[in-house]
């Protein structure tokens, strides 16, 4: 049982059977799933949600596809933590993190992916595929195994190797692409188009990005049932920054909320890649393709399919958009690590980092009650803070030379203004 | 050479037709609308763009310059 109604035109508001379409034939629009709100409300209360499994499939009646053919490996409802220490230091009153480092592949892509890969078996397909820097990758390498799916995933040849192994861990059909970026998305649209796969963000695309809007029903359920005043997202291709907005807006929908939200949201991306953020800064919704050059891979997506949307989504919420640099990247890791730890990876940098600046900037307000997005855990990236991290203290096993290192380490560090 | 296939969306008050006209005159640049629907407020084109790939860039460029809303019918297929 499912309340998905039809795929429906973005741009032109065609609308389409339900079948693995991801743009309109008559505008080339993105498609977008429409529902049965009226039967979604009537189906769903806090109460049976309250009932439902520790996992995002409580929220079956919302999500696009026939949970008979989930696959579960234990993805969503992930902690929402009140961060009282970051707060401080930051110059906030209350600020909470989602942490969605806990999934099972360690980053929110196993809520997208278990969308993808549900819809994919509803639909027939026994095969999976998708092109990814990592994330992604693991995500679907991992749900295909669980599914005794195969699996063809795409990886540029130059990856991190926690990435590669977190993908290869799984036996997946593993693909290094030799050449730059643009090799591997020519190749991979190439390969979309003529190929028996559900590949994720392209032709299941419609399913797979509603996975995302899970982050919104948790966020407002473990709240108790309202809305935080602002909200602050990572951004690669703009898809979970506008599904975080768009889950909200449903739960009012459906009448989970008793108001309408009323939430700012801003997006963070980095400074090497930053083709969102740059058009926010300059007040346009036009934004311009750059190559990206930056530690956070996982948010380096130079032509974001979702660009435009999600700065509308600025637009209409009030919100606003930051960028940080590699070295505010690695500070940020730092800072949520040292204040509440939590490791995440290049990507909750780039978040962390942007709260930072928004605070500073005066564009989230002290009073604002924030919900901060981590996405990704940090074991995917040590690459990015090795090196960086205060150095551990090397003794021969006996108390003496541990009491004497110990007193040097001290002094050392107030010589450099931490402790 | 390349083939791009990109969205045009044009607000209310620009002219259209001589944006896609003079794209193709400044720019070494073979333009073929494939569809299109444009009437009195905002309009679409979508747009197969021939030449060489920097040249394309140049293009689009400059009629971003003039305000042009331009989506690739297909973004980055590579993510995180
Ligand atoms: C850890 C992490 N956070 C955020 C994102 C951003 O996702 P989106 O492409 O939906 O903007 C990604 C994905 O690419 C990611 O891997
Ligand atoms: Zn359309």
């Amino acid at each position: 049982m499912s309340f998905e109604r039809a795929l429906r035109c973005r741009e032109c508001g065609r609308e389409y059977e339900l079948k693995p379409i991801f743009s309109c034939e008559f505008c080339f629009g993105p498609l977008e799933v429409a529902y049965d709100y009226d039967g979604i409300r009537e189906a769903i209360s806090t109460d049976s949600i309250e009932r439902g499994p520790a996992s995002l499939w409580r929220y079956a009646p919302l999500l696009p596809v026939d949970p008979q053919y989930k696959v579960d490996i234990g993805t969503g409802f992930t902690p929402l933590i009140r961060a009282d220490r970051l707060a401080k230091r930051l110059g906030l009153d209350t600020l909470w993190l989602k942490n969605d480092t806990t999934n099972p592949t360690w980053s929110f892509k196993d809520r997208v992916v278990s969308m993808a890969i549900a819809r994919a078996r509803q639909f027939g397909f026994t095969a999976m595929a998708c092109a990814s820097t990592g994330n992604l990758a693991n995500s679907v390498s991992a749900h295909s195994a669980a599914a005794g799916m195969e699996a063809f995933v795409f990886i540029p040849n130059d990856l991190e190797i926690g990435k590669v192994i977190g993908s290869a861990i799984y036996a997946p059909t593993l693909v290094m692409v030799e050449g730059n970026y643009d090799d591997v998305n020519r190749l991979c649209t190439e390969l979309a188009g003529s190929r028996p796969w559900a590949f994720v963000n392209i032709n299941v695309r419609p399913f797979y990005a509603e996975g995302s809007r899970t982050l919104s029903f948790e966020v407002a359920e473990q709240l108790g049932w309202r809305t935080p005043a602002h909200c602050v997202a990572p951004m690669a291709s703009g898809s979970l920054f506008t599904k975080i907005w768009k889950g909200f807006q449903e739960l009012h929908k459906v009448g989970l909320l008793a108001d309408e939200p009323r939430i700012r949201m801003s997006g963070a991306q980095a400074a090497g890649c930053s083709p969102i953020s740059t058009a926010f800064a300059q007040g346009t919704l036009n934004f311009v393709p750059q190559k990206p050059n930056t530690i956070a891979r996982s948010l380096a997506i130079g032509n974001p399919a979702d660009g435009y949307y999600a700065l509308k989504v600025m637009e209409e919420t009030g919100g606003g958009a930051e960028m940080a640099t590699d070295e505010e990247i690695v500070e940020g890791i730092k800072l949520l690590a040292e204040t509440e730890g939590i490791f995440a990876e290049t990507a909750g940098g780039v978040t962390i980092a942007c709260l930072q600046k928004l605070v500073a900037s005066g564009a989230i307000r002290r009073d604002e009650e924030t919900v901060a997005f981590i996405t990704g855990g940090g074991l995917k990236t040590i690459e990015a803070v090795e090196g960086k991290l205060i150095e551990p203290v090397r003794v021969p096993a006996n108390a003496e030379a541990f009491d004497a290192a110990l007193a040097a380490r001290q002094a050392r560090l107030v010589g450099v203004g931490g402790a | 050479m390349a083939t791009r296939r990109v969205r045009f969306t044009f607000e209310p008050d620009m002219i259209r037709e001589p944006v896609i006209y003079q794209l193709g005159h400044k720019f070494q640049v073979v333009t073929d609308i494939r569809m299109a629907d444009v009437d009195e407020g905002i309009g679409w084109v979508v747009l197969e763009l021939d030449g060489e790939p920097e040249e394309i860039e140049r293009s689009l460029a400059w009629a971003r310059e003039l305000g042009v809303r331009i989506d690739s019918t297909l973004g980055d297929v590579v993510e995180g």
